[in-house]
């Protein structure tokens, strides 16, 4: 059996537990083996309809007191004894943030070896040694890496494949694990949740805005601002942004901000340095707009302006206005 | 408090990363060495931890002999103690690596007494394995949260605790860590300082404790790196001027977006 463990928040699936799902329905045909999901913390019928639509024949559900909420440790022993009960023959996450650390807390827990963003796994004839193809860098650069394991522990990048339901649904069997948690767990619970904004996020939103040092000030984000809010969209930004204090470290896009998935990216002033870049090529289409023809982020972009993001921002704003008057 | 800060020297990646010829490693001969992100501003933390409670920051790396540098630079901005865990420089897996560390960190809690709090980088730079943290953590027996952008370090709630904040989509998360405690952080947790001319001159001299490891290989080899296969996008210019946004904005009503 494939395990894989879904990564929900307080009940709503995580879309980075259906990649996982999407990359372990086709790395259980090759196993030969079937698909099955572990539910931490929760047990709802939705839940486990959704990973039968991917695939999941078998959703197995732990529940406990200290599972009210995400803890990676509750979490990372939860998996683990769900894991000690079920021996699967491998275990499989989404490479979200949360995902690897719950793969880590499994992997210290069982003194197994784990692969973090995988995305290719070969199972070269299943005699316990795997041949797989992993994100380095955030993905700038892949590894080719040998595994030795009775019990691979690995997570998908996130978002290197896009989630599918199976072409067939599988009416998934929910079955309850009882699972024997120390109370002491729950010293690394979420305590508390500040909500700041409601509404689109950066990693969410359907159209981003992005900003790079040719901006030149905090204060001529303001254009980037307007024409996001008018399309219901985020302003996002570089590194170079956040070094210089211009924006909160919470717009930046990149290896070590937010990855985004808008419908449309429009980098203005970026360069497209390999750290940002990581974070943004999971948009589905990007218009650079940059006064450097050769800009890495122009050469790679769907669309490109070749003028100063100060006089073209502001001409969108106005054609957008024009056009819905 | 006694702070632990741990760090990784990688290459400076810059347009584009190469490999060397026999593609076990990063050609970094143009880019230089630095501190992986999350782990400078995990040592940035950690001194301006010590400047609001007092106490040291010792900082500690498993690298080839010039991981010194980053010792160095770490002690630059206020880092107190350096302590190298020499390798002959070729990679080592998450599983090595962290039985390493947690050997490292045994011994000088045996010298000096116990550490209160540990950093973490969230993940490296380079190899990006998501774990090594956890794994020394719960080898300790110190519980861990990853993805910290805020630590507040509260000494008179009972027996002390580490309050930390993660971001979510939205907002943030709260734990409350009982000290001791471990943590995995990310860039933007702090902005880190540049190094004074004085701290420059007191890293140079930074007595760099060196010791090695009989750490086992893991389950996990490097077999080869290799740059992934570009998608060769077909640019299309729009306009060389502001005249190009009735073009832009024609994109955007195609895409439904408007």
């Amino acid at each position: 059996m494939l395990l894989v463990v879904l990564e929900h928040d307080r009940g709503a699936m995580d879309e980075a537990a259906r990649e996982a799902l999407t990359f372990g329905r086709k790395l259980a045909a090759q196993m030969g083996a079937p698909l099955h999901a572990a539910l931490i913390g929760a047990d709802d019928a939705e839940l486990v309809s959704e990973a039968g639509a991917f695939g999941a024949e078998a959703v197995y559900t732990a529940v406990h007191d200290v599972l009210s909420d995400f803890g990676p440790e509750a979490w990372g022993e939860a998996a683990a004894e769900m894991i000690r009960q079920l021996n699967p023959g491998a275990v499989l996450a989404g490479g979200s943030e949360r995902g690897n650390e719950i793969m880590a807390q499994v992997a210290a827990r069982l003194d197994l070896p784990m692969v973090a963003n995988c995305l290719e796994v070969d199972l070269n004839g299943g005699a316990g040694e795997w041949a797989i193809t992993r994100q380095q860098w955030g993905g700038s650069l892949l590894e080719d890496a040998r595994l030795v394991s009775e019990r691979p522990l690995l997570t998908s990048g996130l978002h290197t494949l896009a989630a599918e339901q199976a072409e067939a649904a599988v009416e998934a069997v929910a079955q309850a694990v009882e699972v024997d948690l120390d109370p002491s767990l729950a010293r690394t619970v979420v305590k508390d949740r500040v909500v700041l904004e409601a509404g689109v996020t950066l990693s969410t939103a359907p159209v981003v805005i992005g900003g790079g040092r040719g901006v030149g000030s905090p204060e001529a984000f303001a254009p980037l601002e307007e024409l996001a809010a008018m399309l219901g969209g985020r302003v996002g930004c570089s590194r170079a942004v956040t070094n210089n204090g211009w924006r909160p470290h919470s717009d930046q896009v990149g290896q070590t901000g937010t990855r985004i998935t808008p419908e449309i990216y429009i980098a203005s002033g970026i360069s497209g340095a390999i750290q940002h870049w990581v974070g943004a090529k999971a948009s589905k289409r990007i218009l650079a707009i940059n006064i450097d023809p050769e800009a890495n982020m122009v050469v790679k972009a769907d669309w490109a302006v070749i003028a100063d993001l100060h006089e073209v921002i502001p001409a969108i704003t106005e054609e957008i206005k024009r056009r819905r008057a | 408090m006694r702070i632990l800060c741990c760090v990784k020297r990688v290459p400076a990646p810059g347009a584009k990363i190469n490999v060397t010829d026999d593609g076990l490693a990063v050609d970094a001969s143009h880019l230089g060495f630095a501190t992986s992100p999350h782990e400078e501003c995990g040592v940035e933390e950690a001194v301006q931890i010590t400047e609001r409670h007092g106490g040291e920051v010792t900082v500690l790396t498993l690298g080839p002999p010039e991981a010194a540098d980053q010792l160095r630079y770490a002690a630059s901005v206020g880092a107190h103690h350096g302590v190298l865990v020499a390798t002959d420089g070729s990679a080592w897996d998450p599983q090595r690596t962290a039985v390493a560390l947690t050997d490292a960190i045994r011994g000088l809690e045996a010298a000096d007494g116990p550490f209160d709090l540990l950093v973490f980088g969230n993940e490296s730079a380079d190899s990006g394995g998501f774990q090594v943290g956890v794994r020394v953590a719960y080898a300790l027996g110190r519980p861990i949260v990853n993805g910290v952008k805020g630590i507040e370090v509260d000494t008179e709630a009972g027996g002390g605790v580490v309050r930390a904040r993660r971001e979510i989509d939205g907002g943030f998360e709260v734990y409350e860590l009982p000290m001791p405690a471990a943590v995995g952080v990310k860039e933007g947790i702090n902005l880190p300082r540049y190094p004074t001319m004085r701290g420059r001159l007191a890293s140079k001299k930074l007595e760099i404790a060196e010791q090695g490891s009989d750490a086992e290989p893991g389950g996990q080899s490097l077999v080869r790196l290799h740059r992934p296969r570009e998608t060769v996008t077909e640019t299309v210019i729009l306009g060389n001027s502001p005249e190009a946004a009735p073009a832009v904005v024609d994109v955007l009503e195609e895409l439904g977006v408007v």
